[in-house]
């Protein structure tokens, strides 16, 4: 029962065990599930794990509706007045940006757009052994950054307490689908999706057609109304029928999105970048150009947009290994033994300042937590009986119905990653075996912030 | 690779190394608790080779701009039909992985996993040692080996 209840306070501490698995085991002789099934970040699949799209589907059905009811209200009432009076080539051109425009809108919102797969449980405390062994001796956790090389010029890795690893250079955490995607640009809502190393081509390519559809329909829309006064026909109802109204507020916006994106993509950097500043020259003494760049317009553009295409590293059809989950079950009765008898009040005490440190931190780093109340309080994590902090966090909801869920998990997962105690919650089987390991394989500069 | 059956218990991470960029590039850094069970210069070989394979991958060139603004022409539909190059590199690497653990690392114990299944962070080696289903009974032993009572 014990081992249940473990392992009920972080299911997804494990990157591929199902709730459902794991308390009830005997039941796990059923049809295989895939990974999308049992995939940890706020997302929706459909088609069986081929189509992706943030849970928070923002405003993608808005985004379709102006541009199918833009396009449509110009079909229906200026091509016919233009087809008769300029050519029959508008509403072919029109036409084939419209599909383009579509394609390219359904492209960015269902691809993957470069999610890293969470830490697996030995990835995690590899990290976990490689931060400790740097030469803390305080109590208090240092800010976990990493400083690497990339060109020559220093670049800080950030550690993601959700995802239990050190991000790659250019990633980023989406809090509102609680992935960290790489070359993170932002977060989409007309889209209905992150923007992101693997569909940023696609969304340029939305936003670049959609400029010239928008541009090209407002161009017919003010010719059809200028032959219309020639000719001396009703000018109001002509201005009534057609999509001038729309056109105008948008094509401004849609032309002005795409001017900065080009901007970014002539100099190799993301929306992300660019707003936070992180390579302007304004900042600090030292030279603190764009490392990615490669120091030409064109060869930017090229490998933006043109470069290769990446690979999906979520594998969302792939099947959840069914003895991977069973063994997790298995290994956390045998191992909870050992464990507890490791426990002692030193440690406790320790590990008890350690949450409530991480879990401020935690609050900081996230910050979704709203003024509510979360269900996992300071009092209740503060007992070093392991029951019951497994309770109180099992307590919140793992679905992302509540906003506190982030904040609730993140602290979890804090409580997991720092606490030898509470890894028992999240049954490592390797984690003994890992720290057999003699010493460090690769000495990177920890660099504690001040 | 199922974490109960490294009955040793080590598993050993090649990070990246991001010195040139965001391209997919792996340390070449030997761990020094695989020097007695395999040679450096073979297991530098093989991230080498496998840093070639992925740059191979991620080359921008004239076939990956062909690449770009075919796709590009037909409003990326032909990615539904068509395998993109990385693809194809990809599977030659997990070819060349499977051919390294048969022929160099099982013989010494040992397993790499493929980067991709740990999205190409870190090329995950894990000492392998075979001794049929004692898998979790060493595994609990090797754990009251490693606490101090």
């Amino acid at each position: 029962m014990k081992s249940c209840e473990y392992q009920q306070i972080d299911p997804r501490a494990l990157s591929v065990s199902p709730l459902s698995a794991q308390s009830h085991p005997q039941t796990k002789a059923q049809r295989p599930r895939r990974k999308w099934e049992v995939f940890p970040g706020k997302n929706r699949f459909f088609c069986n794990g081929r189509i992706i799209l943030s849970r928070q589907s923002g405003v993608l059905p808005l985004t379709l509706g102006l541009i199918v009811i833009t396009c449509g209200l110009f079909f229906a009432f200026d091509c016919p007045f233009l087809v008769e009076h300029l050519t029959v080539f508008i509403p072919v051109i029109g036409g084939a940006l419209f599909v383009f425009v579509i394609l390219s809108l359904f492209r960015t919102s269902f691809t993957d757009p470069g999610i890293l797969p969470r830490a697996t449980p030995d990835e995690a405390a590899d990290i976990e052994r490689q931060i400790d062994s740097s030469g803390s001796s305080s109590y208090r956790p240092p800010p976990r950054t990493k400083e690497i090389l990339i060109n020559q010029q220093v670049v800080k890795l950030k550690y993601c307490f959700t995802c239990k690893m050190f991000r790659p250079p250019r990633t980023s955490h989406c809090s509102l689908c609680d992935n960290c995607v790489e070359r993170f640009d932002h977060h989409c809502p007309w889209v209905g999706n992150c923007v992101g190393k693997r569909n940023y081509r696609f969304f340029y390519s939305f936003i670049i057609s959609l400029s010239f559809l928008t541009s090209f329909i407002f161009g017919c829309v003010i010719t059809h109304l200028t032959l219309r006064c020639h000719a001396g026909k009703s000018l109001i109802q002509a201005i009534q029928e057609s999509p001038l109204v729309i056109c105008f507020f948008s094509v401004w916006s849609i032309l002005g999105l795409s001017g900065f994106h080009t901007y970014l993509v002539a100099s190799n950097l993301t929306t992300n970048e660019d707003i936070k500043g992180s390579w302007s020259s304004k900042r600090g003494a030292e030279d603190s150009g764009n490392p990615y760049t490669y120091n030409g317009i064109i060869k930017n553009c090229c490998a933006t947009l043109c470069g290769p295409m990446p690979p999906s590293l979520i594998d969302r059809r792939g099947f959840v290994p069914p003895d991977e989950a069973a063994a997790a079950a298995c290994t956390s009765e045998i191992e909870l033994p050992p464990f507890t008898a490791k426990n002692d009040t030193n440690m406790c005490t320790q590990s008890t300042k350690d949450v409530l440190e991480r879990m401020l931190h935690s609050s900081d780093f996230h910050g979704v937590c709203p003024a509510g109340p979360p269900k996992t309080s300071p009092l209740g994590l503060e007992a070093s009986d392991s029951l019951g902090a497994a309770r109180a966090p099992s307590m919140c909801s793992r679905r992302a119905d509540s906003p506190c869920t982030t904040c609730a998990r993140s602290r979890k997962d804090s409580l997991h990653s720092i606490n030898p105690a509470f890894r028992l919650a999240s049954p490592s089987p390797s984690l003994p075996r890992v720290n057999l390991a003699l010493s460090d394989t690769q000495e990177k500069g920890f660099i504690p912030l001040p | 690779m199922r974490p109960l059956e490294t009955v040793c218990g080590c598993v050993f991470f090649i990070q990246r190394d991001y010195s040139e960029g965001t391209t997919c590039k792996f340390q070449t850094k030997f761990p020094s608790e695989l020097e007695t069970r395999i040679e450096r210069s073979l297991f530098e070989d093989t991230v080498k080779t496998l840093n070639n394979y992925y740059a191979e991958a991620e080359k921008i060139g004239g076939q990956s701009y062909l690449e770009g603004c075919l796709a590009c022409a037909t409003a990326y539909l032909i990615f539904l039909c068509m395998e993109t190059r990385y693809e194809k590199v990809l599977k030659k690497i997990a070819k060349y992985i499977q051919e390294q653990n048969e022929k160099i690392y099982a013989p010494r114990g040992l397993l790499i996993t493929d980067p991709i299944e740990r999205g190409m962070r870190v090329i995950e080696i894990s000492i392998y040692e075979d001794r049929g289903s004692s898998g979790s009974s060493s595994s609990s032993s090797s754990v009251s080996g490693s606490t101090t009572r």
